[in-house]
């Protein structure tokens, strides 16, 4: 894995809110080795070429979802992408996509949180139970029924994919509605009807436009794509049961 | 300067903090909680954690065994009382989690899964899938949302504690996209920052694992406890350090050295067998594995890789479904961060820093000596590690002693009020001051990537798995230097917006202040306990001088002066600390020792 140190360039989409009236690129050349991430390679900047240049990042393991950015054009985290695979023509990295800029690489996730905080992402117990009375039954297939919606580590680089996202900020997005399809999907929880309400409106799941792109970037394989597709499939059931069924439908 | 007027401060929003500030939120709605973090929640170190979370559940396991692993595993160095407790509450905390939607394995019958983990004497860890401190901070995070009362500050950097009327009234954070300064008033604080980590190289740690917390309490005069133990975990991978979870070992993996020899057998480990049996052979604790690493390397035992020695790591028997339903991130960081299918090539480790068993000093309902300070998580010792922290004992750590500091910080807060809120201004301007001078001054010529690394090599080789006098003292010398040079420090971002040059020089004074405690704590034990183990005549461990915590007192600009504090002893007197056939032993002899004392 290792072997003699190669030269690479990166370039950074630089913006400094407080000098740069728009972002301007700039770009470092970068002592690497086979093993090394971009995320290295800008840590690599920040020690020891230009302290200024700002990226969140933290477990370098893929799970804490801190420094996702456009690399080369793609949103991907940077922890997981390595540098071997743009040489020798170098790469460019931008902050990510379709969300505003606060300062280099760093983008503002506020939209993205408040839409995570909207959707009751929270056990509404089906029946409430004390402790006394031990852990709610769930079978390993009961699991699995919501296990993967489980797995999104808000890294946002669905809402960078997303061009009805990129068109429309109110729609809520991928990554937030795989989330409230994992509780929804939970046999644990009875609050599907109160979320679901959240997601009938437009700028819930019939504001996606059936791409796909958010699945294909995600790096956790929780395919959103696919929550949103069941949803619609959902509601839309509901819809027409509530014509024929008394007191309308439940999902 | 602006005010938030709380009730209890957080500071610090992962496991810990997270469970505290519903625990509070809870225990009286009417209570303002500021929840205060320098990442979103999400990506709080809890985040990391692998393998699982300890509780006692299945019939044939019992509070004795879970009580008598943690304390035996912590070479009798833990607060007894404190274990009894911890092991008491840890299964209601499970379900608790269980009941917020923690999504914990399952067997066939619906009931949470167990798995065995190093050191344990029957399966006790509650687990969902290898992502198990991910899946905890998320049900955590999300669930906080549900109350009100918890108002966060996200992405805000805590750049000191008020103290007034010697007492803890607030706290002082930076708005990381602004810059600006809040002054956050509260009648009491729980600090929940995590551990120190980053202060060696080779570590599991994510960068944001800077000791911050620690550092804060120690220099409001609150004693750090048994710094010098730091758990080297054997299975990581050379050069990032990334963590291969000891679940890897509970679901039947095995280490063999550079011969395909399962080399744990010729260090009291064993005798090997087929199947995985609990606290043998791999399922030992991890001083003694990360020990028999090191010796291993000496015999020339070990594989000479790109990044150092290496032993494998070898899961190819357990195939690949097995594998992707019970370690999928193991699988992805194989295959993604070396090229390996697990399934097919064995994965080389080596042994990397993981966890500050030590921390600031707590009582057994996490209360420091500085009133209305609390503390919770792998930055706390509340007492229950001892020199060596029993795997998954840590992620039950969090809630059962989260629940504790909310209940305890709500019920202080409820009964002091506020006493000079002028006084509390004045010092937060002061403070402000004093972290503006950092990035205002003019003429530093010392870079921070620098100092940091001069400090993590230099603590690598002095506070290593073993230790010895000289090296030690090499360190204490050149922490004393990077401290005199730190004030020298040059920040070369002057900006205000998302200034993390800036903050990256905070979090270094922190690191090196944590590192001077863990150092001079280290050098000052003379003798051998859990992870500290030294090679200079000190080789044994010494019950008459050293059944002792020590305690790391903050003195400015020079070293801590190192006291000691007794240890809390309730049922289980210092034996001999034994795993494998060995250990089986060692269990019928104080069984029969039990049964003639009384």
């Amino acid at each position: 894995m290792a072997d003699t140190e190669k030269i690479i360039e990166i370039e950074v989409l630089r913006y400094r809110p407080e000098q740069d009236k728009e972002p301007v690129p700039q770009t470092y050349k970068v002592p690497f080795t086979d093993d090394m991430s971009v995320l290295q390679g800008l840590q690599h900047i920040k020690d020891f070429l230009d302290e200024t240049v700002s990226f969140r990042w933290s477990c370098r393991m893929a799970i804490c979802g801190s420094c996702g950015m456009m690399i080369d054009g793609k949103p991907k985290l940077s922890c997981k992408t390595f540098l071997r695979d743009y040489y020798p023509g170098g790469l460019r990295v931008e902050a990510l996509m379709h969300l505003p800029i606060e300062r280099d690489l760093i983008v503002d996730a506020t939209d993205f949180v408040t839409k995570l905080e909207s959707i009751k992402p929270y056990i509404i117990p089906k029946e409430p139970r004390t402790l006394e009375q031990g852990e709610y039954l769930q079978t390993p297939q009961q699991r699995d029924m919501y296990e993967q919606f489980s797995s999104c580590i808000n890294c946002m680089l669905c809402y960078a994919a997303c061009p009805q996202y990129g068109l429309n900020p109110k729609f809520t997005g991928p990554g937030v509605l795989a989330l409230l399809h994992r509780y929804n999907a939970d046999s644990r929880d009875g609050g599907s009807a109160e979320r679901l309400k959240l997601g009938y409106a437009d700028e819930g799941f019939w504001g996606c436009t059936a791409v796909g792109y958010c699945s294909e970037v995600c790096p956790k394989g929780v395919d959103p794509a696919n929550a949103i597709n069941q949803n619609k499939m959902n509601s839309a059931i509901n819809y027409f049961t509530r014509f024929v069924t008394p007191g309308g439908a439940d999902k | 300067m602006e005010v938030f007027k709380a009730d209890v401060a957080i500071v610090g929003a992962g496991g810990g903090g997270l469970r505290a500030a519903i625990a509070v939120a809870e225990a009286d709605p009417t209570l303002k909680i500021a929840l205060i973090s320098k990442v979103y929640p999400m990506r709080s170190h809890t985040v990391a954690a692998e393998g699982g979370a300890a509780a006692v559940t299945r019939p044939d396991d019992s509070l004795d065994h879970h009580f008598n692993d943690t304390v035996g595993g912590g070479d009798w160095l833990c607060e007894q009382d404190v274990v009894e407790y911890f092991v008491a509450h840890a299964h209601e905390e499970m379900v608790q989690m269980e009941h917020w939607g923690c999504p914990w394995s399952r067997k066939e019958d619906g009931h949470a899964n167990v798995r065995p983990f190093g050191g344990m004497k029957i399966e006790r860890t509650w687990f969902a899938a290898d992502k198990t401190g991910f899946h905890m901070l998320h049900t955590l995070f999300q669930t906080s949302i549900k109350y009100p009362s918890i108002k966060r500050f996200d992405e805000h950097f805590c750049v000191d504690l008020v103290v007034e009327d010697g007492r803890v009234q607030g706290a002082v954070v930076i708005e990381i996209a602004t810059g600006e300064f809040r002054l956050i008033q509260a009648k009491a604080v729980i600090i929940a920052t995590g551990g120190a980590g980053r202060v060696f190289r080779e570590n599991t740690n994510g960068g944001i694992v800077t000791g911050d917390g620690m550092a804060l309490a120690y220099r409001h005069g609150v004693p750090l406890r048994d710094m010098e133990f730091m758990q080297y975990h054997p299975t990581c991978m050379p050069r990032t350090g990334l963590l291969f979870t000891e679940a890897c070992r509970g679901e039947g993996g095995l280490l063999l050295n550079k011969d395909g020899y399962r080399y744990l057998q010729d260090y009291g480990l064993g005798p090997p067998e087929d199947k995985p049996r609990n606290k043998f052979m791999e399922l030992g604790p991890r001083d003694r594995l990360s020990q028999a690493f090191w010796h291993e390397q000496q015999k020339g035992r070990t594989i000479e890789g790109p990044f150092g020695s290496v032993v494998n790591l070898d899961l190819r028997h357990l195939g690949e479904a097995y594998l992707r339903e019970r370690l999928p991130q193991i699988y992805e960081l194989a295959e993604e961060f070396m090229g390996i299918d697990p399934a097919h090539e064995p994965i080389p480790v080596l042994p990397g820093v993981h966890y500050t068993m030590g921390g600031i000093l707590a009582d057994g309902k996490t209360a420091s000596s500085l009133p209305g300070l609390y503390s919770v998580g792998e930055c706390s010792s509340v007492g229950i590690h001892g020199a060596n922290r029993l795997g998954s004992n840590s992620l039950t750590e969090l809630i059962v002693f989260g629940k504790v500091a909310g209940i305890e910080a709500a019920k202080f807060a409820k009964s002091v009020a506020i006493s000079n809120p002028g006084a509390i201004e004045k010092q937060a301007e002061a403070v402000q001051a004093r972290a503006f001078g950092l990035v205002n001054k003019s003429g530093g010529t010392e870079r921070i990537a620098v100092l940091r690394n001069e400090m993590a090599k230099s603590m690598e080789s002095g506070c290593g798995i073993y230790r010895l006098g000289t090296t030690m003292q090499e360190t204490c010398d050149k922490i004393a230097e990077l401290r005199q040079r730190y004030k020298n420090l040059r920040v070369d971002d002057k900006s205000k917006v998302y200034n993390t040059d800036w903050l990256l020089a905070i979090e270094l004074g922190y690191l090196l202040d944590v590192a001077e405690a863990i150092v001079q704590s280290a050098i000052h034990r003379k003798e051998s306990r859990g992870s500290h183990q030294r090679l200079d005549g000190y080789e044994q461990r010494d019950d008459v001088n050293f059944l002792k915590h020590s305690l790391a007192y903050y003195t400015g600009d020079g070293p801590p002066r190192i006291e000691y504090g007794d240890v809390k002893i309730t049922k289980s007197k210092p034996g001999t600390r034994a795993y494998g056939a060995a250990g089986v032993k060692a269990d019928e002899e104080r069984k029969k020792q039990g049964a003639a004392h009384g």
